[in-house]
């Protein structure tokens, strides 16, 4: 019953990651999740749920994770801070283990404001770096905040995200030095579109030796076409599609967009595989999850290891 | 200070709607610097009403009053003798204003005439900006003084998070990212030192506490 992460053990054992991420529906099918989930299997090791997306109502992340693992996926909990204090962060970090949940990623989330609920309070009792060292030490001292003795601790491995796309540039690889010291594992990055600013950023990375503290999986989200990457450019907040791959799909006929998307990608995998310190890779085809198995496969990132259980 | 905005008329009217004797009470202090809820602006929605009054045909009793404070008792004291000679006050203070002086009326009805929005300063002629959520915990020291509480969307202690582009807020484009005048201030000052520093969870309790928080000294009890 009580088995490690899976994502963990590929990492230890020096393979590259893949994971790739799973939206649960704005209902209560459980249907969706399991199709979703079986799209998915057997191209990568884990799989993230996201909570609430954008502030936009969907059925819970600790629920999904479950019917997922019951698919025989490894799922990672998504938790954000936007929407639940303390209490129930921690309540619910127990509850996911017990489900045998073994990865959470821990984020402040997208504002409020930007969901289908804006006249909601935003809790932010805590942060995603204050939440880490929270699960870190619920996990490794047994201790919730204020020092409590829990009588089982969870079983987690943790994650943390960064973006190296956002500003202050120089402050971005500081902020995930904050992150690895909190406690996080393991880091799943912003999409990735302009290489050479993420060179740049691993570059710090490397000459900070963060490589070493934390797994790093690069993110990669396909472009369905042209008015996608420019709908990315222009509106979503910490998202860096450069000209030029705009300017490569506005080249191709739209009937032909998704497939030059799905070569982007590949080839953006292709530099991760290439880059020191980069440990992996995590697929956000949002909304697009039949994206995943090809784009795994032309990576050349496919059969996934079979991992034994000890 | 505290900042506030007038209510639409509409909902100051259907308030006052029942009501023929109305004492406007202003407040000198704060809502008057943020030109709410001082002399001038009870002058002009007094006359309002009248003049509204007037259109409609009714027949009402407008008195204007501007006290210094209203939230403190001696200034609020000001109003015996005058109040209990109208059916309503119309109290153009802050949220706290409007109950110290329904407090010290026990027998009067207090409509509020702003909405009280925050603690802020006036950034130029006309523009009011919020940077305090008064947490009772003030950790200005910490972070540059700009309070990562009140001018970050999320309140991170932790800050930046991946919407910070350009200087601007993801949530807000009119409004500077918290915490990249947090990072610039930190390095203009010399701290570099608390760039990489973690924060540990708030005491909010400081701010919310067991209900409304309160302030006893004996030292100011005694003089008086
Ligand atoms: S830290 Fe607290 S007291 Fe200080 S400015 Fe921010 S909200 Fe106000
Ligand atoms: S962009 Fe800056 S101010 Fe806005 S929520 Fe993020 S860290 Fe806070």
């Amino acid at each position: 019953m009580k088995a490690d992460s899976n994502l963990k053990k590929v990492l230890t054992q020096n393979v590259f990651a893949v994971t790739a991420e799973c939206g649960p529906p704005k209902g209560a099918d459980p249907g969706v999740i399991k199709k979703k989930g079986n799209l998915l299997k057997g191209y990568v090791d884990s799989v993230n749920v996201t909570d609430n997306q954008t502030g936009v109502v969907r059925l819970c992340s600790m629920a999904a994770c479950a019917i997922l693992r019951q698919e025989g996926l490894d799922p990672i909990l998504q938790m954000v801070t936007r929407d639940r204090n303390r209490i129930a962060l921690q309540s619910d970090v127990l509850g996911a283990s017990s489900l045998g949940i073994r990865n959470i990623l821990c984020l402040s989330g997208d504002h409020q404001s930007f969901g289908n609920q804006q006249q909601a309070k935003g809790v932010f009792d805590i942060d995603s770096i204050q939440l880490i060292q929270t699960v870190r030490r619920m996990r490794d001292s047994g201790q919730i905040i204020g020092g409590e003795a829990l009588s089982d601790p969870p079983e987690l491995f943790i994650g943390a995200v960064a973006n190296p796309f956002a500003d202050p540039f120089d402050y971005r690889v500081i902020r995930l030095g904050k992150k690895a010291a909190a406690g996080a594992e393991f880091i799943q990055t912003q999409c990735i579109y302009n290489v050479k600013r993420f060179k740049e950023w691993m570059k710090q990375v490397l000459d900070r030796g963060l490589d070493k503290k934390v797994y790093i999986l690069g993110g990669v989200t396909p472009l369905k076409s042209a008015r996608m990457a420019e709908y990315m450019s222009k509106q979503v907040a910490g998202m860096d599609v450069p000209g030029d791959v705009i300017d490569r799909l506005k080249g191709v006929d739209p009937k032909d967009q998704r497939r030059e998307g799905i070569r982007i990608a590949v080839e953006t995998i292709g530099a991760l595989k290439e880059m020191e310190g980069v440990r992996g890779v995590h697929i956000m085809a949002i909304e697009w999850e039949d994206a995943v198995p090809q784009i795994v496969e032309e990576a050349g990132l496919y059969p996934r290891p079979r991992i034994s259980e000890e | 200070m505290i900042t506030a905005e007038r209510k639409p008329m509409a909902e100051i009217k259907a308030m006052l709607a029942p009501y023929r004797k109305i004492l406007v009470v202003g407040c000198g202090t704060c809502v008057a610097e943020c030109a709410s809820g001082g002399e001038k602006e009870v002058g002009l929605l007094a006359s309002a009403l009248r003049m509204d009054a007037q259109i409609e045909g009714r027949t009402i009793e407008v008195r204007e009053m501007t006290i210094d404070r209203q939230c403190v008792y001696e200034f609020i004291d000001k109003l015996t003798g005058v109040a209990d000679r109208y059916e309503v006050i119309l109290s153009l203070g802050c949220g706290a204003g409007v109950q110290a002086v329904a407090e010290a009326f026990p027998k009067m009805l207090v409509i509020p005439a702003l909405n009280t929005t925050f603690i802020g300063e006036t950034k130029e002629p006309g523009l009011w900006v919020e940077n305090c959520r008064a947490c009772g915990d003030c950790k200005l020291g910490y972070f540059a003084a700009v309070c990562p509480v009140t001018r970050c969307a999320k309140g991170l202690y932790n800050g930046p998070c991946g919407g910070s582009k350009n200087g601007v807020c993801e949530v807000d484009p009119d409004t500077p990212c918290a915490w990249q005048l947090i990072v610039e201030r930190l390095e203009n000052t010399g701290r570099n030192d608390l760039l990489e520093a973690i924060y540990p969870p708030a005491d909010w309790s400081r701010q919310q506490g067991k209900g409304p928080r309160k302030i006893a000294r004996e030292d100011q009890r005694s003089e008086s």
